[in-house]
């Protein structure tokens, strides 16, 4: 079990001497300090229907099963077969505990028409029934409800009053720990003015209608001896049975997380100066409908529970399974997460109860799953009076904030408050700030996000586009240019606009580059041309100067020869 | 638990049993307005069971008592109960059902009483 924070407006310092025995219901022990008055009784009053007689055997049950204190159920009005039946559902097995003598449920009778009065009497009977019940199992607790039906039964009702006074004594003698529950009377806590009696401990349940919504809520009238919560403080009953929720304290002292959590988004994550969103914060996501909200907490969700991480979701507009579905198609498997006990998705109609019982709920479903990461989509589908509506935002930031829970909230406002007329600023108690909108232009719808605020942190003031496709959430550089922001078609035209020109350019270029290599291309080919007709005209040159000499030297043979041949005649 | 007298035959037979609480001034009280009843009105056809819950608590729940003393008619049915020391004559005999014809009338029964 976890150990609630202490209940606001009580000291939690504050302890007692007087034994107290638990009740094993969430809160009401943290409020009371420890639970009832050990071996006294205590009157458990409100009016018809507001859940005296749960509250009554949940006491007998975690008795029995929790703290080994054996029980005893007197009931007045229902039968111990209706009383077994009644709370099956919530999985008490009162015949098993019957069985194992831990319990009796003795159902007293009391039919007007069946009894005459001759004359004078007393109660020994329900003495010696009850000591008899209590004796055959060792109880150490006892539940009378309602004893008041007594009176319908009974005309003498000064030997009424005389005996009641007597058994409350015989309880405190016996060292019973008992619950006695009383209707709600006019003026006055019972009916009967049975508080006078039961004067120990007197809790209050009621069950108030405000604005066709019901919340239950418990306060403790009087506790002699012991400091306890004096508040009104709301209680759930459901399929996990009771549970009394201590709002806890509004002060900012809870401690920060330098930790940053990855959003799962590669482009958010970046926009972001550092890399993703503090633990523990506070996140808005606002956006109209369609806007992808759900689908940002999806990635978020899935991003933590890829890390190990617990989340729990809070959804008012579409069941858990819907939203598992609808993640599949922008490519996130969060079913897996699911069945392996990391996510848990609650869904509840904002309308199903009032403010205070969401809240409530939120609580017990916290601190019992201990998630560190809570969505909450969409805040602003819970209705109520406005004020009320702010406190209820308010403590549920607080809530969170005061576990170090990294808490998402989505807002269908765009403005990102509540109420109608936007005056409640939920966007000042959130820590970073995402907007989501629609941009319509040339006849297209398209997604743009930024982020406005991000406590602590550098963050991109650049709007992005933001892309959901089968392979995930993409965040798309939007353009920028001489013309505008453009995004979405237009965005794309015009880059393919961009692309083109640079073609253009880049062809364009390229032939002016092999115009340039032909023309020296040709310009060598003349050089060449020349060279070979240089190197022609060499070879002539040397042909002839060799002609030049071979005529020189046949010239001076001859000479020779013709010398020769005149000096030999002469 | 005593049975003080059996009636001979089944019509008309008066089973009654009598729950106290061991020897209180009302419960004695009640046994003797309740033989004295008897022997007045039902002489020879009733049959009385004394159950002293001190001894036997068990048996409180079974018969749905819850004050001391309690009359139960077990025959002839339906079920009845009379609480209180049967002082109130008028009364006991209202409860059990009893009608003038099967024995004095109530007028005696209250003269025999004073």
């Amino acid at each position: 079990m976890t150990q609630p924070p202490a209940p606001f407006g009580v000291a939690p310092a504050s302890r007692s001497a007087l034994p107290k025995a638990a009740t094993g219901i969430e809160g009401f022990d943290a409020v009371t300090f420890g639970g009832l008055p050990a071996g006294r009784p205590s009157l458990v009053c409100g009016a018809a229907g507001c859940g005296k007689t749960l509250f009554a055997t949940t006491f007998l049950v975690n008795g029995a099963t929790r703290y080994g204190e054996p029980g005893v159920f007197m009931s007045f009005e229902e039968r111990a077969e209706d009383l077994v039946a009644n709370v099956a559902s919530l999985g008490y097995d009162l015949d098993g505990l019957i069985a194992g003598g831990q319990l009796a449920i003795d159902h007293v009778r009391v039919e007007r028409s069946e009894i005459e009065e001759t004359g004078e009497y007393d109660l020994e009977g329900l003495f010696i029934r009850l000591g008899f019940a209590v004796d055959s199992i060792g109880a150490k607790r006892i539940v009378l409800d309602t004893i008041e039906t007594l009176f319908s039964g009974f005309t003498d009702e000064a030997v009424l009053r005389a005996e009641l006074r007597r058994l409350f004594g015989w309880i405190k003698e016996r060292g019973l720990t008992a619950i006695i529950t009383g209707e709600r009377g006019a003026g006055q806590l019972t009916r009967q003015g049975l508080e006078e009696y039961v004067s120990d401990c007197v809790v209050l349940l009621d069950n108030r209608v405000e604005d066709q919504i019901t919340t239950r809520r418990l306060r403790v009238v009087k506790y002699r001896g012991s400091a306890h919560g004096t508040n009104e403080y709301p209680f759930l009953i459901d399929a996990e049975g009771i549970s009394v929720l201590p709002v806890t304290s509004a002060e900012l002292d809870y401690p920060v997380s330098e930790g940053v959590v990855a959003t799962g988004i590669a482009g958010l994550d970046a926009m972001l100066g550092a890399g993703g969103f503090y633990r523990g914060s506070g996140i808005l996501i606002s956006g109209e409908a369609g806007t992808g909200k759900t689908m940002i907490c999806a990635s978020l969700i899935e991003a933590a529970c890829a890390r190990g991480e617990r989340c729990m979701a809070f959804v008012f507009e579409e069941s858990g399974e819907q939203i598992v579905r609808n993640a599949r198609s922008i490519g996130l498997d969060l079913a897996r997460h699911v069945e392996s006990g990391l996510l848990r998705y609650e869904a509840a109609r904002p309308s199903l109860f009032g403010l205070e019982m969401h809240l409530a709920r939120m609580q017990r479903d916290i601190d019992r799953f201990r998630p560190d990461l809570v969505v909450v989509d969409p805040l602003s589908s819970l209705r109520g009076p406005d004020a009320e509506l702010q406190a209820t935002v308010l403590r549920m930031a607080d809530l969170l904030k005061s576990r170090g829970i990294t808490a998402v909230f989505t807002s269908l406002r765009e403005d990102g408050e509540l109420g109608r007329d936007g005056d409640i600023g939920v966007s000042s108690l959130m820590d970073a700030w995402i907007k989501l909108l629609n941009v319509e232009a040339n006849g297209e719808r398209s997604r743009t996000l930024y982020v406005i605020k991000a406590r602590g942190m550098r963050h991109s003031n650049q709007v992005r586009e933001f892309v959901m496709s089968e392979n995930g959430l993409h965040l798309v550089d939007a353009y920028i240019g001489p013309a505008g922001v453009l995004t979405g078609t237009a965005r794309v035209v015009r880059e393919a606009e961009e692309a083109a020109q640079a073609l253009r350019r880049q062809q364009e270029n390229r032939r002016r580059q092999r115009e340039a290599e032909r023309r020296r291309r040709s310009l060598e080919r003349q050089i060449d041309e020349l060279r070979a007709s240089l190197e022609a005209v060499g070879e002539e040159e040397a042909i002839l100067l060799d002609e030049d000499e071979r005529r020189e030297t046949l010239l001076a043979s001859e000479r020779r020869d013709r010398a020769a041949r005149r000096g030999g005649e002469g | 638990m005593s049975v003080t007298q059996s009636a001979e035959s089944e019509e008309g037979r008066y089973r009654l049993r009598l729950y106290v609480a061991g020897q209180t001034a009302k419960s004695l009280a009640a046994m003797s307005n309740l033989k004295r009843f008897c022997e007045e009105h039902l002489a020879g056809r009733y049959e009385i069971e004394v159950v002293d819950l001190l001894q036997n608590p068990q048996l409180a729940a079974g018969d749905q008592i819850l004050a001391i003393p309690t009359l139960v008619r077990r025959l002839p049915a339906p079920l009845k109960r009379i609480i209180g020391d049967l002082s109130n004559t008028e009364k006991v005999l209202v409860g059990l059902d009893i009608r003038s014809d099967l024995g004095p009338s109530p007028a005696a029964a209250k003269a025999g009483r004073s």
